[in-house]
């Protein structure tokens, strides 16, 4: 694995690349030039549609480019694929295993086909299976391997040959936290071996890790350079609100307002603004924080450089909040209990995707549910909103048990799933008509709802679109605003923010923040862990069971060590659930 | 560039019997599917009429009468119910009860004797089913004509007919639509197994993801395409043999023609049909769309318009020629032929002729659509 060394110069070269899918529109790549070193780890960091699919499609000769050249290894490889497939692993974002094969089947095929054999292909795959733990699975089939399983295996098929460039699609979309520091050790590995790799990323904390990144969006390179460099850029433009007594959203919200703010997240018990310049900070007192209230100088994350060269964030108020009536809650409904789960539990055959999971809601607070994919969050959370039937326990939602009677419960709960949901093939005006006829609007009330909608979603240049044709930030937009519709007093997110580029979750969130003050009892699921400091309390949820249930802080803290007396979320995830595997 | 890597062919090839192995709708399709279909077409689609239930009422005491009915009842082709009145006899036709209704009138006897007039039987229809409808008619007929001349023999004035018409029916002596049928539903059987197989499996790359993946590897097209016709190839293979047992071992239809005639034969048409699903699966890339689309354009026609029910020489000149296009129908043709009348060489050459031009069509089709690239 060090041939990248041989070669000089970088070990892919891209010079005006443009790639077009329709004559028409914004192409998904529009005139990239870069270079990559050899033996390092690229990330390209971008949102849903920033065009790192394409880019990367295009780098394995699988699409043509409309302009522009690339060189991998100084090949072109459209035009000089065969001599560069040799040299070249490459792993889709599906991670291109057949399911009905086992592991060893899947590995031998990929070992054919990159006429790997004999000595050669023993060695490989003594190597691969012990580098992937996947040694005691290889019977297998690939189908029944977990997220993080699948990953390495796909992994270890793609390296079959030792590649000299490896591209790897979205490796860690879908795979629990563990698993992705589990990748990142070996693709560390392989770097230090001569091996160049380029992994696509819409997360912004793993592109930290990369030695390089490019920040994309709308198909163009934003900015180019090591993490460290372009986060050094925003050196003293970031801050903490800490000792805050008043409540964090209420602060954020003021200090988005000041002139000097570009940016503000909620981080657990704080506030982490970023500035417009370094040096001039806000004033603190109009917010009204409390009196132990203070501004302290943190570092900069890679999430705040990619921010500003988006210019900025979308501030703190919601205009979606501001027309939603303040919530009063029916005289027998518990506030403690807007949402409640008694030992929830919901077995497909002897398979239990939730496990004995209680929990309760109070009005106007952000309830999260975080785990890998498979723990059985979306299945507890489809039960709360009645979608499912639980097997044992109770879901309820305003004391009514969505056993019983879950049309009254739905009624009051406004829903929005994680994959588009609505009517594709519908304008943004008729969706919107459509869903406000469902939950019973009409006529003037009809109307005037719909504006309202129109104007808090900016979708008025959008009304006569078709729902598909839609930017996938208006499409959650819209998917939000339909599911508001009827004023719900509580409301569920399943990963409202997956795909979307950081100022557009920005601008979720402002809603979420603004609904739970008017009292709307929010739930939600994510797997962006800075997301889950927003929430209010957490349920971290693994294989089926309600493992940790608290504040941010609180759950954070549980981790806390001698030597790591400040743990981030992740680590909060990854040592509560290697907790609950021992 | 399209070289033929033989490990490569042989990963691939293996890599598709594992998955058609594992999955059991592709062995539903292939072994289970073709018997079913075998039996449903080969027993439920009935060309010959037996036991038409018909009404009879007889107003007429008189021995001429009895003696009709007698013969009508005698039948294999009647299965007779006496009517009380003509009244419930038009009330059963009109429920479906009975296909059609025999009056012979109080008067037939004395008519028939004094020879005052024609001595009339009424014979009323369901014209809503011509086919059966027109059966009726002729076998009357035919009882009729017994009736006649078991009539002239008590009188002892046998008439000798002139012409004696005496029927041989060849390749078919006993005349059971079913050992034409089944021929005929084994091509439309094969049709729905190779489209609908190879429809499947590149479509299945697409949705999974594989074929990106596969793509990035130094397999060349030709491999990719060999891969996916050989291993369905063998599993029609297999579906063809059980056709064929089942047909002559269960069904007790003669095959009268060579193996080795019938083997190339479906292997031209195999060819064909793989190529067709092939097509189409690599050019929808969605596993729905594309067995949607084989079971339209390969299944209907084929059932439709391949002669298997109803004979081409009887369609408008139009359709006539569409058939021209379609691979069962050529099939079907070959199958008929073996089965009933055994090698005959200078029609099947003309099938194998056709079969192989569609094969050619189809195969072609697949690998000019085949891309090595995404787009």
């Amino acid at each position: 694995m060090n041939a990248g060394q041989a070669r000089q110069g970088p070990a892919i070269e891209i010079f005006g690349l443009v790639k077009r899918f329709q004559a028409e529109g914004a192409p998904a790549i529009d005139g990239i030039s870069t270079a990559i070193a050899p033996g390092t780890i690229t990330g390209l960091v971008g949102p849903d549609g920033a065009g790192k699919t394409t880019l990367l499609r295009s780098l394995a000769g699988l699409l043509q480019p409309t302009e522009g050249t690339l060189r991998i290894l100084g090949l072109d490889p459209f035009v000089q694929g065969d001599a560069l497939r040799e040299r070249l692993g490459y792993m889709p974002q599906k991670f291109g295993l057949y399911e009905d094969l086992t592991v060893l089947e899947n590995l031998t095929l990929y070992a054919d086909l990159r006429n790997v054999t004999g000595e050669a292909r023993r060695l490989a795959f003594d190597r691969m299976l012990a580098f992937t733990d996947l040694a005691p699975f290889t019977g297998r089939h690939a189908g029944k391997l977990s997220g993080g399983m699948k990953q390495k295996l796909g992994l270890a098929c793609s390296l079959l040959g030792t590649p000299e460039v490896l591209l790897l699609d979205e490796p860690g979309v879908g795979v629990d936290p563990i698993s992705r520091r589990e990748l990142w050790r070996m693709v560390r590995e392989l770097a230090q071996g001569g091996m160049t790799v380029v992994w696509s990323t819409a997360y912004l904390d793993e592109a930290e890790l990369c030695d390089d990144v490019r920040l994309m969006s709308h198909g163009k390179v934003l900015a180019s350079g090591a993490p460290a460099t372009l986060m050094g850029q925003m050196a003293g433009r970031c801050l903490h609100v800490t000792g805050i007594l008043a409540h964090r959203r209420e602060v954020l919200k003021r200090a988005l307002r000041a002139p000097e703010v570009m940016d503000g997240v909620i981080q657990g018990a704080n506030v982490r603004l970023v500035l417009r310049e370094a040096g001039r900070w806000p004033e603190l007192a109009p917010w009204e924080a409390g009196a132990g209230a203070a501004l302290v100088e943190v570092a900069p994350r890679l999430e705040d450089a990619f921010i500003s060269l988006l210019g900025g964030g979308p501030g703190g108020d919601s205009a979606l909040a501001e027309m939603t009536p303040t919530v009063e809650l029916d005289p027998h409904v518990d506030p403690h209990a807007v949402i409640e789960a008694r030992q929830l539990t919901k077995r497909f055959g002897e398979f239990a995707a939730t496990d004995d999971v209680s929990f309760r809601v109070s009005k106007g607070e952000v309830f999260g549910l975080l785990g890998p994919n498979g723990a059985g969050k979306s299945t507890t959370f489809k039960m709360e909103c009645g979608l499912l039937k639980p097997t044992s326990g109770q879901a309820l939602v305003m004391g009514i048990d969505l056993k019983s009677s879950p049309s009254e419960a739905r009624q009051r709960l406004g829903y929005m799933a994680q994959k588009f949901s609505l009517y594709s093939q519908l304008t943004v005006r008729k969706n919107l008509a459509f869903f406000s006829g469902v939950y019973g609007l009409e006529g003037d009330r009809q109307r005037v709802k719909m504006d309202e909608m129109i104007v808090a979603f900016a979708l008025a240049p959008y009304l006569d679109t078709l729902a598909a044709d839609l930017p996938l930030g208006f499409k959650q937009r819209l998917a939000l605003a339909c599911a508001m519709m009827h004023e719900p007093q509580l409301i569920f997110l399943d990963e409202p923010t997956s795909g979307v580029d950081p100022v557009t979750r920005r601008e979720f969130w402002a809603h979420i923040n603004g609904l739970a003050q008017k009292g709307v009892t929010v739930m939600v699921t994510t797997h962006f862990m800075d997301e889950a400091e927003y929430c209010d309390r957490i349920g971290l949820v693994y294989r089926g069971r309600l493992i940790a249930l608290g504040t941010p802080d609180e759950l954070k803290q549980s981790v806390a060590t001698a030597e790591r007396p400040d743990p981030t979320m992740e680590d909060a995830f990854i040592g509560l659930i290697e907790e609950a595997n021992q | 560039m399209s070289a033929l890597n033989p490990r490569r062919l042989w990963a691939l090839c293996r890599k598709e019997s594992y998955q058609i192995v594992r999955d059991p709708s592709s062995i539903l399709v292939a072994f289970v599917l073709p018997v079913i279909l075998l039996f449903v077409m080969g027993y439920a689609i009935n060309l010959d009429a037996d036991h038409i239930r018909i009404g009879l009422l007889v107003e007429d005491p008189g021995p001429a009468a009895v003696r009709f009915e007698q013969t009508l009842r005698a039948s294999q082709f009647f299965e007779v119910h006496s009517g009380p009145t003509r009244e419930v006899l038009a009330h059963r036709l009109a429920h479906g009860e009975i296909r059609a209704m025999v009056l012979v009138r109080s008067d037939f006897t004395a008519k028939l004797r004094q020879g005052q007039g024609q001595a009339a039987i009424q014979l009323v229809t369901d014209g809503a089913e011509p086919n059966t409808a027109s059966f009726i008619g002729a076998y009357l007929q035919g009882a009729f004509d017994t009736w006649q001349q078991g009539l002239a023999a008590d009188q002892g004035t046998h008439t000798v007919p002139t012409i004696d018409l005496r029927l041989r029916s060849w390749f078919n002596p006993s005349n059971v639509s079913r050992n034409f049928l089944v021929p005929g539903s084994i091509a439309v059987v094969m049709t729905i197994i190779g489209a609908l197989l190879t429809s499947l499996v590149v479509a299945r790359e697409w949705e999974r993801g594989t074929m990106e993946a596969l793509l990035a590897t130094p397999v060349t097209k030709a491999e990719l395409l060999v891969s996916k016709v050989l291993p369905y190839y063998v599993l029609g293979m297999t579906a063809m043999v059980i056709c064929l047992a089942v047909s002559v071992f269960v069904m007790g239809i003669p095959f009268r023609g060579s193996l080795l005639a019938l083997f190339g034969l479906s292997t031209l048409f195999l060819g064909g049909a793989l190529g067709n699903g092939l097509f189409l699966s690599t050019v929808l890339r969605s596993q729905f769309n594309a067995a949607l689309a084989a079971l339209t354009s390969a299944f209907l026609p084929a059932m439709m318009l391949s002669g298997f029910v109803f004979e081409i020489g009887s369609m408008p000149k139009a359709l006539q020629w569409l058939t021209r296009i379609l691979p069962a129908r050529y099939f079907a043709s070959s199958l008929q032929t073996l089965f009933q009348a055994g090698t005959v060489g200078s029609l099947l050459w003309l099938n194998a002729l056709g079969l192989s031009l569609i094969m050619a069509f189809w195969l072609g089709l697949a690998a000019l659509k085949t891309k090595r690239t995404l787009d």
